[in-house]
């Protein structure tokens, strides 16, 4: 029950977030949008923050729902207009609960060992405590796949996702050589996974399957950021499956990310809790920012079990 | 100095007379006139490596890739990748052997240039092969022309390779065509169709001045055109892993260690070439000893050069012992693939460097089974360039199976890099079979100590 109540308060945040971020930059544009809805009133209230922090009521059809069919128009290529995706991980919360690797695998339909979401166990001097790392494509605004990619199968969208076209890509795998990060996953027909996806075709409801299902046979896949859920205003599956909260999503422009609990204002949380990116000497200015693991929620404990050994 | 020299190899040659070029016109068409049981054995066997590699290449398509290769994300490039990396080096012979020592009016070019081009024919074909095994979706081959992007180093690596081969492919048929004439009328014991064949690639060749003038001027200019290209493609696929942000792979020197390497793989392809077809054709006449003796110096040569960038590629790197490489050069200095690491080196560039000095070394027997060492351990330099250092990422590679950590070849990936070996072997055989493998025309040429008279060769 508590956690639908939370669910609701997220929705209510993240719509509220989209007319803050269209008032503030896409003004016309949004504004245009709103004006059509409000039409039909529904005389349903809901509470709403602005972007100077006050607190609003406003009629709830005021509130953009993007319909099915305006998301279909979304341009697979072009990203969400008005949005600037972005993740910060916060690992002094993590505790390698894994709960992202798997809500992950069970959105795009992958079986492990393939994984987008990886929780590595990182110590990065002798004398320093470990930590857990958890990982997944940093959606470079500089991304070295894009541009190597001889046939714009990968590209980078408007609204920072850093995509992949499995219908395009020839399964060169330039992109993961390219990759510092060890990112992308080249789906090489495993027997498992080609029988599980018999089963579980590529589902076509919105809410619970994003664009890139574990990627066609012979071709790359990686992390997709979840587009359909960010067009829907939804979280993605790592972020609501994480116990401990440690993923936070949101949007650059709206400068606010929340992992369904606690909202934070993006700028603000990276300077209080100095943020970084990883291997930023690398140039690629990755879009998941990292808080280093201090104060910590948890201390740190060995793996309990060894995962993924089976072939 | 250098050109002393030239003129002394020159005038080792003599004037000869009509009687003395029919018989070398004899011994040259000799081997196309009928293919012993040898031979045919050797075809026969070949076709079936071949046929092999067709299999296998049907079973990795149709069946899971994850079972029939080895492969996995954690070593994503294989020997396909190590392979095609080797036929592009190889395919450099063509360069060397025909176009830098033509150049520089090295007299003894002339019996091994035809070798030398069909080799880089061959060697470039069976890159493209190796690329295409190694491709997730080869359906989709064509998306490289209907969505190919300017940026990516892999369309630069098609447009310098298939310009490559189409350069090579013209400097191979061009000095052919008098050749072709001389086929047709001197065998003229052969198949009908073969005769005909002749007759229509000759082009009505009739070897009149005019024709010879045309003929050379054309030789000359694709033969400074192919030298810029052999490096580009070279040069180009060493881009292909120096662009990523890879730390073994991320080195300046990149291009230059690649081409110099090509050059070396190429002059033992070269030693190799000329002792088989001197043995299986009798040709101890034009491929003497004295080639064997240059191209002893020649690999010498190569094999400091190569040495000086390999120094530059390991030593510089292991003084800093930088974080972001230093396992990945401790694997390979006395880590897990340390002996394979220092084989490689030992035959493929300190013997050459060395044992070739001694006159005793550039014999043909012993440079041919140095030239072997140098052959293999250039695959396999290949292989260490491409494989061990993508299990060493920037982030650790965790919670893998064990398969995923250690790359070892499977058996259909073996058999499609014995293949792409076979039908190499199988080009250049069929080939040496149906044209002079040795020009004739080039070799008289050779014997008219610089006169610039023309004379009819057929």
């Amino acid at each position: 029950m508590e956690k639908e109540d939370d669910k609701s308060d997220r929705r209510k945040f993240l719509k509220l977030g989209a007319i803050a971020g269209g008032a503030v930059l896409l003004g016309s544009a949004m504004s245009k949008a709103v004006s059509l809805d409000s039409v039909k009133e529904t005389g349903e209230k809901i509470k709403v923050l602005t972007a100077d922090g006050k607190v609003v009521e406003v009629d709830s059809s005021a509130i953009a729902h993007p319909s099915a069919e305006k998301l279909a128009q979304i341009s697979v290529r072009d990203g969400i207009p008005g949005r600037k995706l972005i993740m910060v991980i916060d690992l002094a919360r993590c505790a390698n609960a894994r709960k992202c690797v798997e809500g992950c695998q069970k959105m795009h339909n992958l079986l492990p060992p393939i994984e987008y979401m990886k929780v590595r166990k990182m110590q990065d001097t002798p004398l320093t405590s470990p930590y857990w790392f958890p990982t997944a494509c940093y959606h470079c605004d500089n991304p070295p796949c894009t541009k190597v990619c001889p046939v714009g199968a990968t590209y980078k969208r408007s609204d920072g996702i850093v995509a992949v076209d499995s219908d395009r890509c020839i399964g060169c795998k330039f992109c993961m050589a390219a990759c510092p990060y060890s990112a992308r996953t080249f789906n090489f027909g495993r027997p498992e996974q080609r029988e599980y996806n018999e089963t579980h075709k590529r589902c076509d409801t919105q809410v619970n399957c994003c664009v890139s299902n574990g990627g066609i046979e012979g071709t790359v896949s990686k992390c997709d950021f979840c587009p359909s859920h960010a067009a829907e205003g939804t979280l993605p599956m790592c972020v609501t499956e994480c116990p401990n909260g440690t993923i936070f999503y949101g949007d650059e422009i709206e400068d606010v990310v929340t992992n369904g609990e606690d909202t934070f204002r993006l700028k603000k949380l990276l300077r209080d809790r100095a943020g970084y990116r990883e291997m930023e000497e690398l140039g690629t200015k990755p879009r998941v920012y990292f808080l280093p693991p201090v104060k910590r929620n948890f201390p740190f404990e060995e793996a309990t079990e060894v995962y993924n050994t089976k072939e | 100095m250098l050109e002393e020299n030239n003129r002394k190899e020159s005038t080792q040659y003599e004037t000869f007379t009509q009687e003395e070029y029919m018989v070398m016109k004899d011994d040259l068409l000799r081997p196309m006139r009928k293919i012993r049981l040898g031979g045919k054995v050797w075809i026969g066997f070949l076709i079936m490596v071949c046929c092999a590699g067709i299999y296998a290449y049907y079973i990795q398509e149709t069946k899971s890739k994850y079972v029939t290769v080895s492969l996995r994300d954690t070593t994503f490039w294989g020997v396909y990748i190590s392979n095609f990396v080797f036929f592009v080096a190889l395919s450099l012979v063509g360069v060397l052997m025909s176009a830098v020592l033509k150049l520089t009016n090295f007299e003894w070019y002339r019996p091994l240039s035809r070798i030398a081009e069909i080799i880089a024919v061959a060697a470039i074909m069976l890159a493209g092969v190796s690329i295409v095994a190694a491709m997730g979706r080869p359906d989709r081959l064509h998306y490289l022309v209907i969505h190919g992007r300017i940026q990516s180093p892999i369309v630069w690596d098609i447009i310098v390779i298939m310009t490559y081969l189409a350069t090579s492919l013209v400097l191979l048929y061009i000095p052919l065509i008098p050749s072709l004439a001389t086929c047709k009328n001197h065998l003229t014991n052969l198949p009908k169709w073969q005769l005909k064949m002749y007759n229509f690639l000759s082009f009505g060749w009739e070897g009149t001045p005019e024709q010879w003038k045309i003929l050379k001027r054309t030789v000359k200019v694709l033969t400074v055109l192919v030298i810029p290209l052999g490096i580009s493609i070279h040069t180009v696929t060493a881009w292909l892993f120096a662009t990523t942000l890879r730390a073994e792979w991320d080195s300046a020197n990149l291009g230059a260690y690649f081409v110099s390497g090509a050059f070396l793989l190429g002059v033992s392809a070269m030693i190799l070439a000329i002792y088989i077809f001197r043995k299986a054709y009798n040709l101890e006449k034009y491929l003497t000893e004295m080639h064997f003796d240059k191209l002893g110096k020649v690999l010498v040569l190569m094999s400091l050069i190569y040495g000086y960038f390999n120094i530059n590629e390991f030593l510089v790197p292991a003084y800093k012992m930088s974080g972001l490489v230093s396992d990945k050069l401790k694997n390979l200095f006395n880590g897990e693939e340390s002996v394979f690491f220092w084989s490689v080196l030992l035959f493929g560039i300190v013997l050459p460097s060395i044992l070739p000095l001694f006159k005793k070394m550039r014999k043909p027997l012993p440079l041919t089974l140095l030239a072997l060492g140098v052959f293999i351990a250039g695959w396999f330099k290949r292989y260490l360039i491409v494989i061990p250092g993508q299990a060493d990422p920037y982030l650790p590679i965790q919670n893998v199976p064990d398969s995923w950590r250690h790359y070892s070849p499977s058996l259909v990936e073996w058999t499609i890099v014995a293949a792409t070996f076979a039908a190499m072997m199988l080009i250049v055989t069929l080939f040496s079979k149906f044209f002079p493998i040795i020009s004739v025309w080039e070799v008289a040429e050779g014997r008219l100590e610089g006169k610039e008279e023309i004379i009819n060769y057929k």
